[in-house]
């Protein structure tokens, strides 16, 4: 099976049907609605068969391809992956039908015509694919910095219809911050290359190659700050944040719904594959500033998020708070932080991306986004409140769905590293319930206030099928989520023992016990 | 002849040219000064082409030329443009191009 | 994935601990016991997908899946019976959960003697609560989304007793406070109902992060959080007594969440906003019990640190005296009888907090609490029901004769609270206090006369309730806009109520007489030896009936023989200790001092942190440079020799520059 160019179709596929959709004449928006759908949900149907046909238990990448691209400076099309990368290429995936579903009437409301928006949506699973199956830190590059200008347009064009400046102002913001990391990734990706020159004879940005150098410990840490930052930005940690809450705020639904449950994993993701192979060395020394960061995020993301009145603007604080769990188990150097933490990207996708997506729900049938325009939805809404509910619940980990699993293993994985960290941390998840059900109550709670909500609808049968799937997995991941352990568990450990981190073993050793476990 | 002396003319061409260009406000007169300039240019590369001899300065001077005859239609057209709009030929009128 | 394929471990235990853990792989009957949750489970997803469909006979649904889990759940219990004593753990696997390299975490269900007494008290005690729910909400448009919640609390529940490793019950901990909170909310119109709602989730949360860290606890120290390995080590004396203390207080502050112990009392008299059938099932009978049998089953953990005890008598002992105190003042039935559970946990957290001896003590009380607080709080939802949903007491009076059944079975239940014997409190609440003073030393003098003061506060506070209620002139009126119109509930509603009043009569001397509570549990909680009483056992039982008839006096005094104002009488008219109890003691008022206001008042501070430090660095840089290049934009004049002249000084730069490399 591994014969199949499994990557190299999955990022053909959209990056085809991104440029048929354009091609598309104007006037053609149901086709290219339709078009969009199907196209989506072939990629998502071929990425499920290349999960079927990885084979978790091998080490490195699988589905390799490598071609010389440009040959000078050593840059190819390599694609590949392990199981890290092989579970947010089923996230993007899974998530980009749902959201061209969802914004199927909301493509119509922007400046530019349904099929351009369709076509960046297309254009932007290319980017997410590609992003996370390149295996040449050149391409990685390349595909980082593309993902932006599809997600510009998004915002800039089809983001909330009423506040034209804001919302200019919001994708300016979130272009020029996420290319000033961007570019400071670059001077350290070109620094690689020299160092790579120097060290291997030729230069190559291969990242195989890369990872097995030796770099300069003090050379490693600017090169690992050009990176940090890059994906600091990204994911986003504190406090290269603010761009967040203004880009989710102005962005249409699906285009918030790709944005935090994909395009930020980005970063999170970079941290595991890039910033930590890489430069060990670097990533040992700025582990506690990392760490610290990391906890300071998920009180100050809380925080933020009780005090907002917006309802989108809130969402993504919480997502902030979310990725301080995130940066957390990947710098916590054990193998259960580290599986908590990449699992833990793809059921942020799945819980914030249902939340905001009925968030947006909500938002299109009242046109504001502010918590007071609300109060007592449960009576006329009472699917959208629960489907609201098992989201906001989601959200703050409740054992039996997704995010219980992920966020208990990384503060299990924490604490058998940094005890008193972990206790922190773990005092942040009463916040975490008071963040979503704070919000559920002044909106769906108590007496309608509002006139005009006494008429709003329930969810229609197409928002139900987009529901449907992610609440699925939310609970289908929250009771049974071994088959996305298996996958990350072999990648993850491998990368933490490559770079001389093993977990502490337990103070007491029980006669028997199950310890060491089935790996 | 020392050939010296035409590098030396060449330069004053040249200072002079410049000196107009900066200092002048009719247009037409600034125009001639630039010509001014190129010609003190082909001076200087065909006193070069003598000094090495060979033919390469001699060429380039040609070239110059041509290039001078064809600015001087762009430019007196543009100039031209300008006086019929504005009914002046002072380069410091014509400033709406900046911040 | 086989069921039944369990991890037979023999624990390094030492047996005179009382904590050799030693599970027996299920077979047969045992194999089934993932039914008692999948049956609920299944209802309440029949229930809450069925959507409108299934309003007409989603009661019916609902109850029969609760009725269906006693049935297993007994015959569970009867093999267990069956088996040698010895040997009544029996544990299955179900799947693998969460297996990340030394961290493997495994659905697995126990049955031992301590959860299948839970199994029953829950199933049983929950089924009748359904049958009785059908008659209570028969008019309310929400009932089936009430059942369905109903059978995913049974389910949780279940879950929180029948796990066989701490991340399960953790995971059914934190369901029944999901259960909780959606039916404190059920009437989410009553903005009440909602904010005690999202409260109760909060003081939990709280509790819970305890329990989280008690878990990660003994995953770093022992490397699994199986029941089994972790009780093995305690109980061999592996684990370092600081550890073991730690790992034991956070255990409790996850137990005084759920159960509504000082500090994090505060939730439960507010969760009264839920329906009363909710008040009775979860918040008194069972889910708030949980605390009580977290500490039970983890005995072996308790049992080696003084330390942890200690603080568990404090809080039993502070908590018991708090919920009397307050159950005095309220005039709200329903009120009053929450701070009598508040207070009746704290009996039994002072009950487990004596360690080996104090167990199925607390067990006992628990269970017999269980039957006669759901009766309670049954009758009062009869009473309210009867009243047009009136809960003050001011507004009874004389409802004796118009509810005889209601009269009768809240009579019972009544006399098993304040304790008189025959009735089923006397037994466990006598055996507590008499094991309070058996503890000897001052301390046990101290415990022993708290537990006998709240004896007779709880006889004072709850003769006045019964007496307010039933007794004397009605204060109330047929007429008027206010009219009231009480008559007796319907058959449904009555033979639940008959029944636990039943349970109420006989519990406690099933439990206690003889020992068969103790003796079935000891391979549990551990045997205890021979008590040393300070006190003769038949001295504290006088005591206790003394204390409590004085009790029984005052109110009878005061509430009987003196007419019942039907305003409660203002602030000014009554003592400070009154004015306080009316306030919850404070402690309202003391979450929102020290927890609330600052919160908002950080809160507050952040956002406008992030807005204009955090936000405003990242707009100064980019304003900074927007306003350079306007700055620099000045240059562009637009004179034609101004370019000239700088196009002339970059030529003389560079050439300069080319001379200079040239020359040096």
């Amino acid at each position: 099976m591994n014969s199949v160019p499994w990557l190299t179709i999955l990022l053909i596929v959209p990056a085809a049907g991104a440029v048929l959709v354009a091609l598309l004449p104007k006037t053609a928006g149901e086709l290219a609605k339709r078009l969009t759908l199907a196209i989506t949900a072939a990629t998502f149907v071929l990425a499920l068969l290349a999960t079927i046909a990885y084979e978790p238990g091998e080490p490195g990448f699988q589905f390799a391809q490598s071609y010389t691209w440009i040959e000078q400076f050593g840059v190819s099309y390599a694609v590949g992956v392990d199981g890290i990368s092989l579970v947010l290429i089923l996230l993007a995936t899974l998530l980009v039908p749902v959201v061209v579903l969802a914004s199927w009437h909301e493509s119509e409301q922007g400046r530019r015509s349904a099929g351009a928006f369709f076509a960046l949506l297309l254009a932007l699973e290319t980017g997410m694919i590609g992003v996370f199956a390149a295996t040449d830190v050149f391409l990685f590059y390349v595909f980082f910095e593309a993902m932006l200008i599809p997600m510009y347009f998004l915002i800039g064009s089809y983001g909330s219809p009423k506040e034209q400046a804001q919302r200019s102002y919001a994708a300016v913001k979130f272009l020029l911050y996420s290319l000033f990391g961007g570019l400071l990734m670059l001077a350290a990706v070109i620094g690689l290359y020299v160092v790579s020159a120097d060290e291997l004879g030729k230069g190559t940005f291969d990242f195989a190659a890369l990872r097995q150098m030796e770099i300069d410990p003090g050379l490693q840490k600017w090169l690992f700050l050009g990176f940090f930052i890059a994906f600091a930005i990204k994911a986003p940690l504190f406090p290269f944040h603010t761009w967040l809450p203004d880009a989710g705020a102005q962005s249409p639904t699906g285009g918030a719904v790709l944005l935090v449950g994909v395009l930020d994993k980005v970063g999170t993701f970079g941290l595991i594959r890039y910033c930590i192979p890489l430069f060990p060395d670097a990533s040992d020394y700025f582990t506690p500033l990392v760490l610290a960061l990391a906890v300071v995020g998920i009180f100050y993301g809380a925080l933020l998020a009780i005090g907002q009145r917006d309802m989108k603007r809130l969402v993504s604080y919480t997502s902030l708070a979310h990725f301080g769990f995130i940066a957390l188990g990947c710098f916590a150097f054990t193998s259960q932080a580290g599986t908590g933490a990449v699992l833990y990207m793809v059921n942020h996708g799945l819980s914030t991306g249902l939340l905001f997506l009925v968030v947006g729900f909500l938002v299109a049938r009242r046109g504001s986004r502010d918590v007071e325009a609300y109060g007592g939805m449960a009576k006329v809404t009472p699917l959208l409140a629960g489907v609201f509910l098992i989201a906001a619940l989601s959200s703050l980990a409740l054992p039996g769905l997704n995010s219980f699993v992920s966020e208990f293993l990384v503060l299990v994985g924490t604490f058998t590293e940094y005890r008193a960290l972990a206790i922190v941390a773990t005092t942040g998840i009463v916040l975490a319930a008071i963040y979503v059900l704070h919000l559920y109550k002044r909106t769906m709670t108590g007496p309608l206030v509002h006139e005009e909500n006494k008429l709003v609808s329930d969810l229609s049968l197409r928002e139900k099928v987009v529901v449907a799937p992610v609440v699925a997995l939310i609970i289908g991941l929250g009771i049974y989520p071994k088959p996305l352990i298996d996958i990350i568990r072999p990648s993850i450990t491998a990368t933490y023992q490559d770079v001389g981190h093993s977990d502490p073993a337990p103070t007491v050793q029980i006669a028997g016990a199950n310890t060491g476990g089935n790996s | 002849m020392n050939p010296a002396n035409y590098l030396i003319l060449s330069g004053l061409l040249f200072a002079i040219g410049t000196v107009g260009v900066l200092t002048r406000r009719n247009a037409i007169v600034v125009f001639m000064c630039v010509e001014l300039m190129l010609n003190a240019c082909n001076l200087a590369l065909v006193t070069f082409s003598r000094m090495n001899g060979n033919l390469e300065g001699q060429v380039i001077a040609f070239f110059v030329m041509v290039v001078a005859a064809a600015e001087v239609v762009i430019g007196l057209a543009i100039i031209l443009t300008i006086f019929r709009t504005r009914r002046s030929a002072s380069v410091d009128d014509v400033n709406l191009l900046k911040y | 994935m086989t069921p039944g394929l369990a991890t037979t471990v023999l624990a390094a235990g030492a047996p005179e601990h009382g904590g050799a853990v030693h599970y027996t792989a299920a077979s047969g009957v045992f194999e089934l016991s993932w039914l008692l949750i999948v049956l609920p489970l299944a209802g309440a997803a029949v229930l809450l997908l069925g959507g409108k469909r299934t309003d007409r006979f989603g009661h019916w649904v609902g109850t029969l899946a609760a009725a269906a889990s006693f049935v297993v759940g007994l015959v569970i219990f009867i093999a267990l019976v069956g088996r040698d004593s010895s040997d009544r753990a029996v544990s299955s696997h179900l799947f693998a959960w969460m297996p990340v390299n030394s961290f493997q975490v495994d659905v697995g269900l126990l049955v031992d003697q301590l959860s299948g007494v839970f199994v029953l008290l829950i199933t049983g005690v929950g089924t009748l609560i359904h049958v009785y729910s059908i008659g209570y909400m028969a008019h309310d448009p929400g009932r089936r989304r009430f059942f369905a919640y109903m059978n995913l609390f049974l389910a949780s529940m279940l879950l929180l007793v029948l796990g066989n490793n701490f991340l399960v019950l953790y995971a059914g901990w934190e369901l029944v406070g999901l259960s909780s909170y959606l039916l404190i909310k059920f009437w989410e119109y009553r903005p009440a109902a909602a904010t005690a709602a999202n409260k109760a989730f909060y003081m939990n949360r709280v509790g819970d992060v305890g329990l989280a860290l008690a878990i990660m606890f003994m995953f770093a120290t022992v490397g699994s959080t199986n029941y089994e390995d972790v009780f093995g080590a305690a109980a061999g004396d592996m684990i370092g007594y600081g550890t073991i203390t730690a790992v034991a207080l956070l255990l409790l502050l996850g137990a005084c969440g759920k159960s509504g112990q000082f500090p994090l009392q505060a939730w439960l008299p507010d969760a009264m906003e839920g329906p009363t059938p909710i008040s009775a099932l979860i918040h008194a009978a069972t889910m708030v019990t949980a605390g009580v049998y977290l500490i039970a089953r983890c005995a072996p953990i308790f049992n080696e640190t003084q330390a942890a005890r200690t603080v568990v008598l404090i809080i039993g002992a502070v908590t018991l005296l708090i919920g009397c105190v307050i159950g005095c003042a309220y005039d709200d039935i329903k009120k009053v009888l929450a701070y009598s559970t508040v207070s009746q946990i704290g009996y039994m957290f002072l009950a487990v907090g004596l360690g080996p001896a104090g167990y199925a003590l607390g067990i006992a009380h628990l269970l017999a609490h269980g039957f006669f607080k759901a009766g309670l709080f049954l009758g009062s939802g009869s009473v309210i029901h009867a009243m047009n949903d009136e809960q003050d007491m001011r507004r009874y009076g004389g409802l004796r004769r118009l509810m005889p059944v209601t009269w009768v079975t809240f009579g019972l239940g009544y006399l098993a609270i304040i304790g008189l014997p025959p009735f089923s409190g006397f037994f466990t609440k006598d055996k507590i206090i008499e094991t309070a003073f058996a503890k000897g030393g001052t301390s046990g003098y101290i415990y022993g006369i708290v537990a006998l003061l709240g004896a007779g506060i709880t006889a004072f506070y709850m003769t006045r309730l019964f007496v307010m209620t039933f007794h004397g002139r009605p204060r109330w009126s047929t007429e008027g806009a206010d009219a009231k119109h009480p008559h007796e509930s319907p058959l449904s509603m009555t033979v639940p109520m008959i029944l636990l009043a039943v349970g109420s009569v006989a519990a406690g001397g099933l439990f206690i007489v003889g020992g068969t509570l103790s003796d079935w549990l000891a391979p549990v909680v551990g045997e205890h030896g021979e008590a040393h009483h300070t006190l003769s056992p038949a001295v504290v039982t006088a005591l206790t009936l003394v204390v409590s008839v004085g009790g029984f006096a005052g109110a009878f005094l005061r509430y009987q023989l003196r007419p019942v104002a039907a305003v409660a009488p203002a602030d000014s008219e009554v003592s400070l200790l009154t004015v306080a109890a009316r306030r919850d003691l404070y402690a309202n008022t003391f979450n929102e001092v020290a927890f609330m206001r600052p919160g908002q008042y950080l809160t507050r501070f952040l956002v406008w942190f992030d807005s204009v430090v955090i936000d405003g660095v990242v707009r100064g840089t980019a304003a900074g440079i927007g306003g350079l290049s306007g700055r620099l934009r000045r240059a562009q004049t637009g004179y034609v020799r101004t370019y000239a002249l700088s196009m002339l000084g970059g030529t003389i730069l560079v050439v300069g520059a080319l001379l200079l490399v040239r020359a040096g």
